[in-house]
């Protein structure tokens, strides 16, 4: 039933695009090609209306889906609310808060009351040092471990034995290293995303077909301009997704290191709430963080698409 | 003779894991300066291995090859490569793929004038239209069509060419065929061509090399196409030489190698 409105109305465009420049030379495609350029044939009316039916559907089924999972949770949060934990804050009591805490972000009264936006963007400033620390230097190690079997050889056992490690389990190096919390929290995010960094880079190097690697041996290239023009490029789809990868666990991480190290961020913000025993702002965080998280993905698959050569 | 490319005992024998493959077996082979080759053989019996050792590609286990009396140590740009599945560069359009070689060996001439020679070549296989397009967009035929504009635009001493016109529909083969006898003829380039196809081969080449079937292969035969050129198709497919010739490499083929293979 898909299958057969996509096609209706993909296949002519499909075809001007293979035939364009081939038309006046190959008779044989002739007929095609002109049945290409002639303005698309109309779907019979009934088809449309299938369509637009199913259209509807799909649309009612994304939308109307989600919510129903949203009402139950909520339905549920009450019922427990009510008569298992009392506790816990009602949904509506949650609701009020949120709308307290999301309407006035950037509030600011002392060092110790600070909006959730101040805390997020503290918590993002810490993620974006750490992340860009790691891609200044994970990016070209990985290109060189990629590069040369040596590198590889070098380095290939570290990284495996390190990478299984919770990048938490650095942050009393850190302490130890910069006797500061802000640069500790920031050399936590720092672990976090090289190793995926470095990963994905070798392997997108070592990926390159040995077509391209061909070219570039023909022509002679020098390495600057084999790096510029075919490592570089050949790899950039791969290291871009290290970088969405190495992101998506850095804004998991830092929550946590910030609940360690204190001072301010969202990760201590939630901690400090649950000492005030303050859950609905627990609930609110939890939301935050997964907005921001959700936007931070969308953000690298956006580069991902816009980088990657096979989806331009 | 004087040899201008020179195979002498080329060995070639590949390495893996599960143990070693002899591909080549004493090649032996010496080509003119401006001559056209063609070399013909069952799949998989070692064209282009041949060819790549010529590149400088892949490193022949024994034997040597000389060009101009040189020893040929890996590849470089006065040997130009049509490869055999195109090798564009993806992320690269049309245009910036034939500058890339361009840029490289025409890196003394002035800008506008690399331009204008990149847009030369791709007028010449038809595919000017398509510069801005990324080898993802175009067809098969026209990104094969890229590849040879790409190795024509480098001027080389020798073009190789593995297949060039096997993705083609019969007519932009025609036309490419001839442009590549002119610019041939103009250039006086030598060429090595594989092909499968007889026709083709006979048209082209002053010489068919044929090969035997791998493991080991060699030469089997050469022949030799004493058709005048410039050649035109139309006259040839009347010409009984023509005929002859291309039933000897029909015969190799199909006859003498199926019986020794068997
Ligand atoms: N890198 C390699 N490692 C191992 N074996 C190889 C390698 N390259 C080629 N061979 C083997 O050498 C033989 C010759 O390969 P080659 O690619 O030269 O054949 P071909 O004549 O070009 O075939 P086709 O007409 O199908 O392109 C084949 O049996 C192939 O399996
Ligand atoms: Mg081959």
């Amino acid at each position: 039933m898909n299958a057969q409105t996509l096609m209706l109305t993909a296949m002519p465009v499909g075809h001007t695009e293979s035939c364009g420049t081939e038309a006046q030379t190959i008779p044989p495609r002739e007929t095609r090609s002109v049945a290409a350029t002639r303005p698309k044939p109309r779907p019979a009316p009934l088809l449309r209306d299938r369509a637009k039916r199913e259209k509807t559907a799909l649309i009612l089924k994304t939308l109307l889906l989600p919510l129903l999972t949203f009402a139950v949770i909520v339905a549920t949060w009450s019922y427990l609310h009510t008569h298992v934990a009392p506790e816990f804050p009602a949904p509506s009591e949650t609701w009020e808060h949120a709308k307290a805490v999301l309407t006035d972000p950037f509030r600011d009264a002392g060092p110790n009351d600070k909006g959730i936006g101040w805390q997020l963007l503290h918590s993002l400033a810490r993620v974006g040092a750490g992340f860009g620390l790691a891609a200044l230097v994970g990016i070209p190690l990985g290109f060189l471990m990629g590069m040369s079997r040596n590198m590889q050889h070098a380095f290939s056992p570290l990284i495996q034995i390190l990478k299984p490690v919770s990048p938490l389990a650095w942050l009393p190096i850190g302490l130890l290293l910069f006797k500061a919390v802000d640069p500790s929290a920031i050399f936590v995010i720092f672990i976090t995303c090289i190793w995926p960094m470095i990963i994905n880079t070798a392997t997108g190097v070592k990926a390159i077909p040995q077509d391209y690697m061909n070219v570039a041996a023909v022509l002679k290239l020098d390495k600057l301009e084999l790096v510029r023009r075919v490592l570089f490029p050949a790899t950039l789809p791969y290291v871009v997704t290290g970088m969405r990868l190495s992101l998506g666990i850095a804004w998991m991480v830092i929550v946590a290191a910030e609940m360690l190290t204190g001072g301010i961020g969202i990760g201590f913000w939630l901690w400090d709430e649950w000492n005030n025993l303050n859950v609905s702002s627990i609930i609110v965080a939890i939301g935050v963080i997964g907005g921001v998280g959700i936007v931070l993905d969308l953000m690298m698959g956006f580069m991902q698409n816009r980088l990657d050569y096979n989806k331009r | 003779m004087t040899a201008y490319l020179d195979l002498q005992h080329i060995d070639m024998t590949f390495s893996s894991a599960k143990g070693d493959f002899n591909a080549l077996k004493d090649v032996n082979l010496t080509v003119k300066k401006g001559e056209f080759l063609a070399l013909i053989g069952h799949s998989g019996c070692g064209k282009s291995t041949v060819l790549n050792i010529v590149a400088g590609l892949l490193d022949a286990s024994g034997g040597v090859a000389l060009l101009k009396n040189r020893e040929i140590k890996g590849p470089g740009p006065n040997r130009a490569v049509v490869f055999q599945n195109h090798s564009l560069l993806p992320w690269l359009t049309v245009f910036e793929n034939v500058k890339l070689a361009v840029d490289k060996v025409m890196a003394d001439k002035p800008r506008a004038e690399r331009r204008e020679w990149v847009m030369h070549n791709l007028k010449l296989v038809h595919m000017d239209n398509a510069a801005d397009k990324r080898p993802g967009e175009i067809s098969g035929g026209m990104k094969q069509r890229v590849g040879i504009a790409r190795a024509l635009a480098m001027q080389p001493d020798v073009l190789l060419m593995d297949e060039p016109f096997g993705a083609l529909d019969a007519l932009t083969r025609a036309h490419l065929q001839d442009s590549v006898m002119e610019i041939q003829a103009k250039l006086n380039n030598t060429v090595l061509m594989i092909t499968h196809d007889v026709d083709e081969a006979v048209l082209l080449s002053d010489r068919i090399v044929m090969m035997t079937n791998g493991p080991s292969a060699g030469i089997g035969e050469i022949l030799d196409v004493d058709l005048p050129r410039p050649r035109d198709r139309l006259t040839l497919a009347q010409d009984p030489r023509y005929h002859h010739l291309r039933g000897q490499v029909l015969a190799f083929l199909y006859q003498k190698h199926l019986k020794e293979a068997a």
